[in-house]
């Protein structure tokens, strides 16, 4: 190209070069928007983390170096336990949802009348605004005229206090996440079995083996890829929940702090009592804990390929 | 499974007939399940409307759990009282406006992503998706703040943006990898520039995949709760912050709270129904290629 003599025009010159550099113009953009709203946070976090910032957000500030993180990891009265309850919410909603998501995307597999209305009261759960869905939840599960204790008394039970007792809070949210959720699983299963092969369950049919052994032996492993990328997705996002947590418990997690993630502890420390080094150093850790995360996935999947 | 040692026929026909009734009743269990799930995940979302339409005293009474008289007196406050319509608009104005620049920068990145196969710059891509909202508000607050920038569209814009991009980007790279490149090539060879072929040939056949792309990073914005919470002020204020109106420190207004969520919900809802295919192929991207 480089070797055309005759004069170009200016836009023909800038059309060139817009065409040679068109990797970059083309992703530049965006990729200098991430950065910048990604970069600089994270950085001035981990800077903030090391001062004394709080009350005012104007009010001067002084480095003290790592006495936020020794004061967040030492703190066994709120930050730990919220660890605790992110854990066991994360790993128990994950757990539910994909042993039901993918046991319900088998059961929708095969074509049947009413397909696309059952996918539809399916997706509902997933598009519709997460804090909409923890207010209904709240009705629902109000000890004195939610549904839920209507439904108890039906069949003879006493009332639950749902989530305004303290033992049954943590337990309730993982059982709205799980409606909400489970049919994210369904979806991805659903889309992954329609690119398996039919020939192997065709073959194992043929050698006479039952539907469960068929599923099991034969299904399950060509859906591999697939579960791994449902369960990968599924965690991350089960790990960083707010929105119904916050919208039913609102900040601080309830009196007794009993559905308080680290989200909603970072929240509270950053927002209610205005602990800005604290919250920051709080945040770096969390943001470690979603790498690592990450980067145990990342190898898992890496390992199946 | 069954047996297979006889071959006289009337032990062949009593298996097949075993067999024919082990496959009704597999059909009869599928039927039962299949409506257990629809009653599971509708039921909540039904009980949601009937609230909405109830009067106050219905909502506390259990035997008005079905049966009851409906009421527009809960969106009378929802759309009156509480004067709902501006964070109509304002969850209308920041949507459309976030996906639309979300689409003017991603999907051009989105392109280049694909055809230079730039794998680890679309893995910071997926990394903005990782990042856990509050670990970004905190400090985009305090920065925010020391600039004077709060209180206007623009930060609630620009949050919701820093969601769809990646969000764009992500579900249109593996579009364009489904795209042939042979098209773009032969529109060369006729005398087009490399980006006039991405503009005239690539772009053109990528509408379903905008289209995609683009309900998501709606619906998405729409739903946003965190961003909005903090970064709205008195005159911004969305939807899904709005919503909080009705729990006073004292007491809750069920019926409004439930007309509101219902009202909120329902634009969702209708968008979903009728974009069904995309919005499924939107959740699901990338999921599926691993």
């Amino acid at each position: 190209m480089s070797t055309q003599t005759f004069p170009i025009s200016r836009r023909e010159a800038l059309s060139r070069w817009a065409n040679r550099h068109r990797k970059w113009i083309l992703s530049g953009p965006a990729l200098v928007f991430i950065v910048l709203l990604l970069a600089i946070p994270v950085v001035y976090t981990a800077y903030l983390s090391l001062t004394d910032a709080e009350s005012s957000l104007r009010a001067d500030f002084d480095i003290v170096g790592f006495e936020n993180y020794v004061e967040v990891l030492t703190d066994t009265e709120r930050f730990w336990p919220a660890v605790l309850r992110t854990v066991v919410f994360t790993v128990g909603v994950v757990a539910v949802e994909m042993v039901a998501g993918i046991a319900i995307a088998v059961l929708l597999r095969r074509e049947f009348r009413g397909q696309s209305i059952v996918r539809t009261i399916i997706i509902t759960p997933l598009v519709a605004t997460p804090v909409a869905i923890a207010m209904l939840w709240r009705l629902i599960f109000e000890p004195t005229i939610g549904f839920a204790n209507q439904l108890l008394a039906f069949f003879g039970l006493p009332p639950a206090g749902w989530l305004s007792d303290p033992a049954a809070a943590l337990p309730t949210l993982m059982f709205i996440d799980i409606w909400q959720w489970t049919p994210m699983v369904v979806l991805i299963v659903l889309a992954g079995l329609t690119t398996v092969p039919e020939e192997p369950e065709e073959a194992a049919l043929v050698d006479g083996t039952n539907s469960f052994q068929r599923f099991w032996y034969v299904t399950l492993p060509l859906l591999r890829p697939t579960i791994l990328a449902a369960l990968m997705l599924r965690s991350i996002e089960a790990f960083k929940t707010f929105d119904i947590l916050y919208a039913t418990k609102g900040a601080g997690g309830g009196s007794a702090h009993e559905a308080e993630t680290i989200n909603i502890y970072a929240y509270g420390t950053n927002f209610v009592d205005n602990r800005y080094g604290l919250a920051s150093a709080a945040l770096i850790i969390f943001f470690v804990m979603v790498l690592i995360l990450v980067v145990i996935q990342l190898r898992l999947r890496g390992r199946n390929k | 499974m069954t047996t297979v040692t006889s071959t006289r026929p009337a032990a062949q026909r009593a298996d097949r007939r075993r067999a024919l009734a082990r496959r009704r009743g597999y059909s009869v269990f599928r039927f039962v399940a299949i409506v257990a799930v629809c009653v599971i995940f509708a039921f909540p979302i039904i009980w949601l409307f009937l609230a909405a339409f109830k009067h106050g005293v219905d909502i506390y009474s259990a035997d008005k759990t079905f049966i009851f008289e409906p009421t527009l007196d809960n969106f009378g406050s929802v759309f009156g009282e509480q004067n709902f319509l501006p964070f109509f608009v304002n969850s209308f104005i920041v949507g459309v406006v976030s996906t639309l620049l979300s689409l003017l920068i991603g999907l051009p990145a989105a392109y280049a992503m694909s055809r230079f196969r730039m794998g680890r710059y679309a893995a910071v891509v997926l990394l903005a998706r990782v990042v856990p909202s509050i670990s970004l508000i905190v400090p985009w607050y305090f920065i925010f703040v020391k600039l004077g920038f709060t209180g206007g569209y623009a930060p609630l814009i620009l949050s919701h943006m820093f969601l769809s991009v990646p969000l764009i980007i992500w579900i249109l790279i593996s579009f364009f990898d489904g795209l042939p490149e042979d098209l773009e090539e032969s529109a060369q060879v006729d005398g087009l520039t490399p980006i006039g072929a991405f503009l005239r040939i690539s772009l053109p056949l990528s509408v379903p995949g905008i289209a995609t792309a683009g309900i998501l990073a709606l619906i998405f914005s729409w739903n946003t709760f965190l961003f909005s919470l903090i970064l709205s002020g008195s005159a911004t204020k969305t939807l899904p912050v709005a919503i909080f109106n009705f729990i006073g420190y004292a007491s809750i207004d069920w019926g409004g709270l439930m007309a509101a969520s219902a009202a909120i919900t329902v634009p969702i809802i209708v968008i979903a129904i009728i974009f069904q295919r995309y919005v499924v192929s939107g959740l699901t991207a990338g999921a599926t290629k691993g």
